[in-house]
């Protein structure tokens, strides 16, 4: 008992129409990472909000027993003020800041005239960046920063109000694996300083080797906890806990048989919308009738940027190239001519370029093709509410109704509805980018299958992701992007991790112009 | 960081602020659930409800008068209409700060024709509403196509309309109009079925209003079925429909028995329902919402934003000319200082009636609730003498109230 930082007892917690919780206990020992596994839309993050006073007490049931007293906190500051920590996935920084002033923002460094004390201020903040090995200037805007970094200062900015229990709502899912590794490795170092940690995450490699126990949550309900110093814990076991069953395998199995050429990318060139740079450097790519291809590239290689652009200029300055469909030339201006040639294109980021989050599924399933439900400009209620029940029911959505409001489903349930928009569009080519990210193992291998569904309707589909093993898994051929250009193509049979990895490092000089400095995914600008 | 809205806040994903209510919109078969699950939208109702029945007490039945049930359709007519340009306006994530000056223009320009130039009535009607779709086209290419932020295009256009109102005008107001002009807001439509003692023309439209109404939802009710969505218990569905029509009735009534139908009010229901059709269930509508509700992801659904942006403030511009000359026809001329204000009145009815501040919330019904709300409201006060001064200050307190309420009833269905 004494040995516990953290007792949750029981906890139930429902939403309007929902039991998110329903009587979960979580243990969690002094100084050790503690990972919480769980479906999609499980009761994870809810019960991390439970724990950190954003949903106050009274709101929920059950018992809080901190550092050996029963804590009812009734806000952030109340749990914050008792030593808990949450960085939530969505990060809740001020983009426009410098780090000191997001480090200390609401807990400013004051001199003795009330006024704020810059220079002991920037000075804490370098000693902070320092611990979580962060070599910036404290003065730089955070919006300046990649995610990587950003999560970084999240973590500092915790550290900096001496928490004692820090906890990780999917801390790596947007990071590439080096920013991953970096972060994983701050944790270790932080236990060793004494630190408790809770981290959710969908990354079963990373539980297994950085948790000393992990918590399985299923359906709101605490499934087990298992002790991962007992090295008998495979990542199999893992997912037994959370699915229920054995997985016999993460990739359903699909017969390849690759059609006439559909779309064809040539020569594709773009710039940076505010730079003088490329971005995308002479790409050609082509995919055929019922076939999967990838495209991988590290962070910053220009993937989700020639998909962008591809799809009605979404992104970025068109320089040259020409997209043909079925051989024939097309172009596409904007996003509504790509839609009328059937180009799709799926976001990375659903919540913030994909969903609608206060309006309902059914409506944002029809967003991309209302014309198909409309006569004269009007759109027809009831046949769309048909179309959305169809959806739900063939895509496994779990929600009450097609009503339901989208911003309140899980990541998983939200990627689907995504996936059903386009879907319903009735594209030729759907580009789906980084389709599985932060989503559990059962609801990817859905979203494989439904993949596998499209190309055997003959459609011809594009996966950009950063995971190698799910592009191994699903392409048919994988194509590899380095700074702009693409430096492969190997057919799955002949592909492996090395050598992708190492097309995908080849050729890191910058394409043409300017300077290329090593950035990630999320300095890119969305033009639009 | 001190108070807990702000924590609270921290704690919901960024750009995530769902603001309906889970319960499910479709009706439900308990009743209670039915009206707790929709307070977002019928507390409106609600208040309204109440509020006229405080009025009709406080005024022993005064408010509820035959005349002064007239008074106060003619008196409100071009908040409301203003209020359903407004909303859209405000859905799509904008606002309209010159409708007020857009209104004084357009009915200085029709004034100046009809009554300095001796032009027949519509032409001067014509020319406002051509005046009204040049300033929406003009203030729609700032927004969409320049992309100046629609708070400082339609604060510059306050000035610019205003200024020109007064060039216009020549600084002098002009009156009065010849009677067919005048009688745009202030005519009724002539007895044309006779009576005894009262309009049975006007009766009749009720009537006609009635059947509409039972014949559109009972169709509704049908499809639902025929596509398996809930529906509301039948008795509950028949005692609804005997409620609507009990109240349209005795409002046309109360009308009958005064002056008749008035022509601002035909007008005015051409426009409510053309627009909440429109809002409802256009694609245009639609793509208002989505642009309100995330911009960025309607753009990556190919909504032509710009275009829609740009049809918003032309749409705008021509209801404020519609305004106009509803107000000038009222007011039997044109001031320099006319309609000043009224793009506030506007903007209180919109989200009095449920539109949310950030966007991709609100309905043309609402707004109606809304500004018949205030409406009310004013009208109450006036009949009960209250000060003028006194009137500003309750109205304002109604308005914060009113999104107060709003703002509760979010947190308290467990939304934030
Ligand atoms: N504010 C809310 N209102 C209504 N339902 C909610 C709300 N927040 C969460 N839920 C529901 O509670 C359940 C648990 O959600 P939660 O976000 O905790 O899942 P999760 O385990 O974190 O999933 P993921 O892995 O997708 O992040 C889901 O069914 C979700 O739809
Ligand atoms: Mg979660």
């Amino acid at each position: 008992m004494t040995d516990n930082i953290l007792e949750m007892r029981s906890i139930t917690k429902t939403f309007p129409g929902v039991k998110a919780l329903s009587g979960v206990s979580l243990s969690v020992r002094r100084g050790e990472v503690h990972a919480i596994c769980g479906e999609n839309g499980a009761g994870k993050s809810t019960l991390m909000k439970v724990l950190s006073g954003v949903y106050p007490h009274g709101t929920y049931e059950g018992d809080i027993v901190f550092d050996g007293q029963v804590s009812r906190f009734s806000g952030i500051s109340d749990s914050e003020r008792a030593g808990i920590a949450i960085i939530h996935q969505e990060l809740a920084l001020v983009p426009y800041l410098s780090i000191t002033e997001n480090l200390f923002l609401g807990n400013e460094v004051r001199g003795r005239t009330g006024l704020i004390d810059w220079h002991r201020a920037n000075g804490e903040a370098s000693k902070l960046l320092q611990r979580v090995g962060l070599d910036e200037n404290p003065t730089t805007p955070i919006g300046q920063l990649g995610v990587g970094k950003q999560q970084l200062v999240e973590i500092a900015k915790a550290l900096s109000k001496d928490v004692r229990l820090l906890i990780l709502d999917e801390p790596t899912a947007a990071l590439n694996d080096n920013d991953s590794e970096h972060l994983l490795g701050l944790l270790r170092q932080l236990r060793s300083e004494g630190m408790t940690s809770i981290m959710i995450s969908h990354k079963l490699n990373e539980i297994e080797a950085i948790s000393d126990a992990v918590t399985i949550i299923r359906d709101g309900q605490t499934i087990e906890t298992l002790d991962m110093r007992a090295d008998t814990v495979t990542e199999d076991r893992i997912i037994r806990g959370m699915v229920g069953r054995d997985l016999d395998s993460r990739f359903p199995e699909r017969e390849s048989h690759p059609g006439e050429e559909v779309f064809r990318i040539e020569d594709w060139t773009v710039g940076h919308p505010s730079q003088d740079r490329h971005v995308v450097d002479g790409a050609n790519l082509s995919v055929r009738a019922g076939e999967v291809i990838g495209i991988a590239g590290l962070m910053g290689a220009g993937r989700t940027e020639l998909a962008m652009s591809v799809f009605g200029r979404s992104y970025g300055r068109y320089l040259s190239g020409q997209l043909y469909m079925h051989g024939k030339p097309i172009v596409a201006r904007s996003v509504r001519q790509a839609i009328k040639h059937g180009i799709a294109y799926a976001t990375e980021d659903r919540k913030k370029y994909g969903l609608n989050l206060i309006d309902d599924i059914k409506r944002n399933i029809s967003a991309a093709a209302l014309g198909k439900l409309a006569t004269g400009g009007f759109v027809n209620a009831h046949e769309e509410i048909r179309v959305a029940e169809d959806s739900k029911r063939s895509m496994n959505i779990k929600a009450p109704t097609v009503m339901a409001v989208t911003g309140k489903l899980s990541g998983g349930n939200q990627q689907k509805v995504v996936l059903s928009k386009w879907i319903y569009s009735d594209p030729e080519v759907l580009i789906l980018d980084e389709p599985t990210r932060g989503i559990d193992v059962g609801a990817k291998y859905e979203i494989y299958t439904i993949i596998n569904r499209l190309v055997a309707a003959g459609k011809a589909v594009i996966v950009i992701s950063s995971e190698l093993p799910e592009l191994l898994g699903i392409c048919d051929r994988v194509y590899t992007l380095s700074a702009g250009r693409i430096t492969g193509e190997l057919p799955v049979a002949e592909a492996t991790q090395e050598r992708l990895m190492s097309l995908m490092t080849k050729d890191k000089t910058p394409a043409r112009a300017g300077a290329h400095t090593p950035s990630t995914d999320d300095d890119q600008e969305h033009s639009a | 960081m001190s108070g807990t809205g702000d924590l609270l806040k921290k704690g919901s994903a960024p750009g995530s602020l769902p603001s309906k209510p889970p319960a499910p919109r479709s009706g439900s078969a308990n009743p209670f659930r039915a009206l707790t699950g929709n307070l977002r939208e019928s507390g409106i109702y609600i208040a309204f409800v109440v509020v006229v029945l405080l009025f009709a007490f406080l005024t022993d039945g005064l408010s509820l008068s035959p005349g002064n049930i007239t008074n106060i359709v003619l008196q409100y007519s071009y908040v409301l209409v203003l209020a359903i340009g407004m909303v859209i306006v405000i859905v799509a994530g904008h606002i309209d700060l010159s409708v007020g000056s857009v209104v004084a223009l357009t009915g200085a320009v029709s004034a100046q024709l009809v009554i300095g130039s001796s032009q027949p009535w519509w032409v001067g009607v014509l020319a406002a509403l051509a005046v009204g779709l040049a300033i929406g086209a003009w203030q729609g290419f700032w927004v969409a196509f320049v992309g100046i932020p629609a708070f400082i295009v339609t604060l510059a256009g306050m000035l610019l309309f205003r200024g020109l109102t007064y060039y216009v005008l020549d600084n002098v107001s002009l009156s009065p109009f010849p009677g067919e002009y005048n009688g745009i807001a202030t005519g009724f439509i002539p007895a044309l079925m006779g009576g005894y003692g009262y309009d049975a023309f006007t009766l009749f439209i009720g009537a006609v209003a009635v059947a509409g109404y039972a014949v559109s939802q009972v169709r509704n009710r049908i499809a639902r079925v025929r596509y398996q969505q809930s529906v509301e218990s039948m008795p509950l569905f028949v005692l609804k429909l005997i409620a609507v029509a009990a109240v349209v009735m005795a409002f046309a009534w109360q009308l009958a028995n005064s002056r008749g139908m008035p022509i601002v009010l035909i007008i005015l229901a051409v426009l409510i329902l053309t627009y909440s059709l429109v809002m409802k269930s256009s694609v245009f509508g639609r793509q208002v919402y989505a642009i309100g509700g995330n911009l960025a992801a309607a753009q990556l659904s190919g909504v032509n934003v710009r275009r829609v942006n740009f049809w918003i403030f032309v749409n705008m511009g021509f209801l404020a000319a519609v305004a106009g000359v509803i107000f000038s026809s009222r007011s039997n001329g044109a001031q320099p200082g006319a309609g000043n204000s009224f793009e506030l009145d506007a903007i209180a009815a919109a989200f009095i009636g449920g539109a949310a501040v950030t966007g991709g919330v609100g309905k043309v019904t609402g707004a109606m609730i809304g500004g018949l709300l205030v409406g009310v409201i004013s009208n109450g006060m006036q009949l009960l003498g209250v000060d003028q001064s006194l009137q500003q200050v309750i109205k304002g307190l109604v308005l914060l109230l009113a999104v107060a309420f709003d703002v509760y009833n979010k947190r308290r269905a467990g939304v934030r």
